[in-house]
């Protein structure tokens, strides 16, 4: 998970604020209405009829089983980089097929297919019956359209738009970066998107569709003074939205000198601190915290399993009463958001942690089935070679009270980390750690000088106990995240608003 | 389709890409075949089957360099990647340095293709593997009593082909074939719990550790974290074990990589000729050894695959180079292009290793007054550009020669520079568990980060 987020306030710091002080309030999303089945993309791109589905449902159930499904997906992807100031690389690709699973008891079968023939596909479909004995449990239903709202109403996708405009993004990139500063010695910059389209049918009767549009850019740069050591910098961000963004929103030069900036601040960087101490994370991306210390320890197939630090412990007190946290993947135009999961059902707002209290967990379909409870809309793969599994959306804490000035002001002596790289989190022992690229020592109430990168480390049902002031700044990152679980990655998303932690271990080497 | 064909299918894009007025193309065809189960607490938990495939093409058109690829092996789908390549060079730029090998550069080491398929493996049936998953949990869960619970075993076999063809006349392919075997228990006892795994990994059925043994590691792996806690932060030595020090060849593997040379983005960029670690240092990487998971007969660009000194008696020798980044900084590649089914080629790596050193383990533990374990590391907290290191660890604290206690929730820090400087032993455990390999390594200091 590498990138970052930036601190400067936009638009989206104005959704988020009005977002916590309306919670369950969905006013702005449009309702979409059905398409119908023929109308949609795999009916007319491959004439795959309503009547064709129910075989294969049928073809998977023949061994038996309590449940089958099909996921059909196709993916158009474009990357474009640019590297010393030249246009290095430029790709186009598509990836489409099919996956089919039977579900048994708590057994699952699973086969694809890149190729969307019937006979593949039934010859798919008896492979992942194998897993089933007897007769199935599953009466024949129709399929019925789920319902949904279109949370990214992006007419033209971002990879339906010409190259060149697309082309001009890296290179408006690389030249602001180097107009920036003089000690810029290196640009990279990149972008890519894909369109996925998808269509979920169910054994329980119900089919959706849903084309998922994703577009990214990130600049990394390397500044260098005198003969000193170089330093690295990095800034990027995108989301489920249309190719406008980049150009009204978040454009390549606000990357550009979010990069540029990170970079130089390092130049000036002393030795990190180490040991246990205060610490103060900025808003949005900083919520890795969240990400690394909570949610996997939440996903309900370590739980059901009774494999995470957390299991069972649903009711309990796992983090100070100042925390309420939530993985939300109904927030439009979000990189983490869905209209309806990679099993079919609807995403939804789901309460992990309420005023420190555990709630709930991340449940897909199996999840839910065996806990014998429904399904939170988690149920997310990274394509159609992969089995479903709960996964996070977008996922931060709610607002406090305390001003962001307020709190720093509080700090005698700790760090001020703003920005980070990658987390991870061993889900038994539930220790995490998540690195941080910028922070800054805190000295008498005051930010004063940079330090070097350090890997902060905590333990997840213990470290948000030491929350004691939480920032009235939520903030989401700006659309970077990926999370890897099990080998598969999906695109996520995290927010935090400015908080104090009163102790966590700070790996650094002074 | 057999190998024939697919050549056959490779050069016939070539030819499309020719026509329609690409001056270089590079075609990659790959396809393969995946079983696997996983098992939890005695029962099958699930199982995946399938095959799939895939095609990549790079061409150039003068300088500019376009690539793409599809699932779609129909004769419109390839038409369409072939107009998709055609269509994204024309908004790339001119790279004096783009290009294919040169013809005398091409080449395979035809006995390095050798011990990389193993065909037992295809007439596996579903049942053996999974008895082989059952067989090694149920080892792990009877270890011990405390190992009450399971994150489930696995058993997986992989069959595949890759193709490579390009305008100059090279085409080859190789069948590869893997099998692996792995295993996450966990333990319990009061409020500790801890979970930790074991592997095993083989081109053949025959290799691979027996279940039992794969079982029983991983159980005792599990079972010595219970009741971890963290220390003091101090300055000690540090005992990297393989699967540790493993990850720190990683590093170490990036840094040298001509990507991160000729963009400077490396702390041992220039350093060619350099001490830059002790002298009990030798990494080699070397994609020729029979039958090991980084050997193969040519590389990503049809350049016959090699063995190439890194780093002699603490001295960096060589970088990792491929074509552009052999031309980008004068010299020659080591046949280490990598890429996926299209792209422009990276640098990648063969089998890449410290060799193995003369010190049994238990006199490097026993040699350590006060000091570090190292079992496990996680996160990401390694800078190749300045060298920083700042990680998270667990393992086993040492004392007064023995292993104490189990720690965790620390982190270890110090920067790349000094940690190579500072391998005061090497152990004679070197063992190759996939492609990169590393024996135990004692680090002279490193801050360890705790209460």
């Amino acid at each position: 998970m590498p990138l970052s987020s930036s601190e400067a306030p936009s638009r989206r710091l104005a959704e988020c604020t009005e977002y916590t002080l309306h919670p369950h309030s969905d006013a702005s999303l449009k309702k979409e209405t059905p398409m119908g089945f023929t109308d949609s993309f795999f009916a007319r791109k491959f004439g795959i009829t309503e009547h064709d589905l129910q075989n294969y449902i049928s073809e998977a159930l023949s061994s038996g089983g309590d449940y089958a499904d099909l996921y059909f997906e196709y993916v158009s992807t474009t990357s474009i980089s640019i590297d010393e100031s030249i246009v290095k690389s430029a790709m186009q690709g598509v990836t489409m097929g099919v996956g089919v699973r039977v579900i048994s008891g708590e057994r699952t079968g699973y086969a694809y297919s890149d190729d969307l023939a019937p006979e593949k596909i039934k010859k798919a479909a008896r492979v992942a019956a194998y897993i089933a004995k007897g007769p199935s449990s599953v009466e024949k239903t129709g399929l019925d359209e789920v319902n949904k709202r279109n949370l990214y109403p992006v007419l033209v996708a971002p990879t339906e738009t010409s190259l060149s405009e697309r082309v001009a993004l890296v290179k408006r990139a690389d030249k602001a970066a180097r107009d920036a500063d003089s000690r810029v010695i290196q640009v990279q910059a990149g972008y890519a998107d894909n369109l996925r389209h998808v269509m979920v049918a169910t054994s329980d009767g119900s089919f959706s569709f849903d084309r998922q549009p994703l577009a990214r850019m990130g600049v990394g740069v390397l500044v260098r003074e005198g003969n000193g050591s170089p330093q690295r910098g990095s800034s990027g961000g995108g989301g489920r939205v249309a190719l406008d963004f980049f150009l009204n929103e978040k454009t390549p030069e606000y990357f550009a000198a979010e990069a540029v900036r990170q970079a130089l601040i390092q130049l000036k960087a002393v030795p990190a601190p180490a040991g246990e101490m205060q610490v103060v994370l900025g808003p949005g991306w900083p919520g890795i915290l969240l990400h690394e210390a909570v949610g996997h320890g939440l996903e309900a197939d370590f739980n059901r399993k009774g494999v995470s630090a957390f299991s069972g412990r649903i009711g309990q007190q796992v983090a100070s009463p100042l925390c309420t946290v939530i993985d939300d993947g109904t927030i439009q135009s979000r990189r983490g958001s869905l209209n309806v999961d990679d099993e079919g059902q609807p995403t939804q707002q789901n309460v992990l942690i309420e005023n420190g209290i555990l709630r709930g967990y991340l449940k897909d379909k199996l999840s839910s089935r065996i806990l014998r409870t429904q399904s939170t809309g988690s149920g997310r793969r990274e394509s159609y070679q992969h089995i479903p599994m709960p996964r996070m959306t977008n996922t931060f804490m709610l607002a406090g009270e305390s001003d962001p000035q307020d709190i720093i002001r509080s700090v005698s002596k700790g760090l001020y980390c703003v920005n980070f790289g990658g987390g991870q989190v061993d889900i038994t022992s539930g220790n995490f750690v998540f690195s941080a690229s910028e922070s800054y020592l805190i000295e008498d109430g005051r930010v004063t000088r940079p330090v070097r990168g350090a890997t902060l480390i905590g333990n997840g049902p213990e470290s948000l106990k030491y929350v004691s002031m939480v920032g009235n700044d939520l903030k989401l990152d700006e659309g970077i995240g990926v999370c890897g679980k099990e080998g598969q990655s999906v695109p996520v998303g995290v927010g935090i608003p400015t908080i104090k932690l009163d102790r966590i271990t700070v790996g650094g080497t002074s | 389709l057999t190998p024939t064909e697919y050549h056959d299918l490779a050069n016939r894009i070539i030819r499309n890409a020719r026509d329609r007025g690409a001056d270089a193309v590079e075609c990659s065809i790959s396809e393969g075949s995946q079983f696997t189960v996983n098992v939890r607490m005695g029962e099958i938990e699930s199982l995946t089957e399938a095959g799939s495939r895939g095609a990549g093409v790079r061409i150039l058109v003068g300088k500019r360099a376009g690539s793409a690829y599809t699932s779609d092996l129909t004769e419109s789908g390839l038409d369409q990647m072939v107009g998709s390549a055609l269509a994204v060079a024309a908004i790339t730029t001119d790279d004096p340095y783009a290009g294919l090998p040169e013809v005398s550069e091409l080449g395979q080491v035809e006995a390095a293709a050798e011990g990389l398929y193993s065909p037992s493996l295809e007439s596996m049936d579903a049942s053996a593997k999974i008895e082989i998953a059952k067989a090694t949990e149920a080892a792990a869960l009877s270890f011990d009593p405390r190992i009450s619970n399971s994150e489930g075993s696995t058993f997986e076999t992989h069959l595949g082909t890759t193709v490579f063809a390009n305008s100059l006349g090279f085409t080859g392919s190789y069948r590869t074939s893997s099998c692996s075997l792995s295993v996450a228990p966990v333990a319990k006892q009061g409020d500790s719990m801890e979970r930790d795994f074991w592997y095993s990994i083989a081109r053949d059925r025959d290799k691979l550790e027996k279940p039992e043994d794969v079982g029983r590691r991983a159980a005792e792996r599990a079972i010595r974290r219970l009741g971890a806690r963290k220390v003091a932060t101090q300055k000690v030595p540090v005992v990297f074990e393989p699967r540790a020090a493993r990850s720190l060849l990683d590093n170490i593997c990036d840094a040298i990589s001509g990507d991160s040379i000729y963009r400077k983005e490396s702390f041992l960029t220039g350093k060619l000729g350099e001490k830059i670690a002790s002298e009990s240092v030798t990494i080699v990487d070397d994609a020729t050894l029979p039958g090991l998971f980084g050997t193969t007969p040519f590389d990503d660009e049809g350049v016959p695959s090699q063995r190439t000194l890194i780093v002699e008696k603490g001295v960096l020798r060589n970088y990792l180079l491929n074509t552009y980044t052999a031309r980008k900084l004068g010299m020659k590649t080591t046949g280490s292009a990598s890429r996926g089914l299209t792209g422009n080629a990276g640098v990648g790596h063969g089998n890449f290793y410290l060799e193995n050193g003369s010190t049994p383990v238990a006199d490097i533990i026993k040699s350590v007054r006060t000091g570090f374990y190292v079992t496990e590391l996680i996160g990401f907290g390694v800078n190749i550009v300045t060298g920083d290191y700042s990680r998270g660890a667990a393992g086993i604290w040492i004392e007064n020669g023995e292993l104490a206690f189990p720690v965790a929730e620390v982190t270890i820090a110090s920067t790349l520079q000094q940690m190579l400087s500072g391998i005061e032993s090497v152990g004679s455990d070197l063992e190759f568990r996939g492609s990169i390999a590393s024996p135990t390594l004692l680090i002279r200091e490193m801050t360890v980060s705790g209460q």
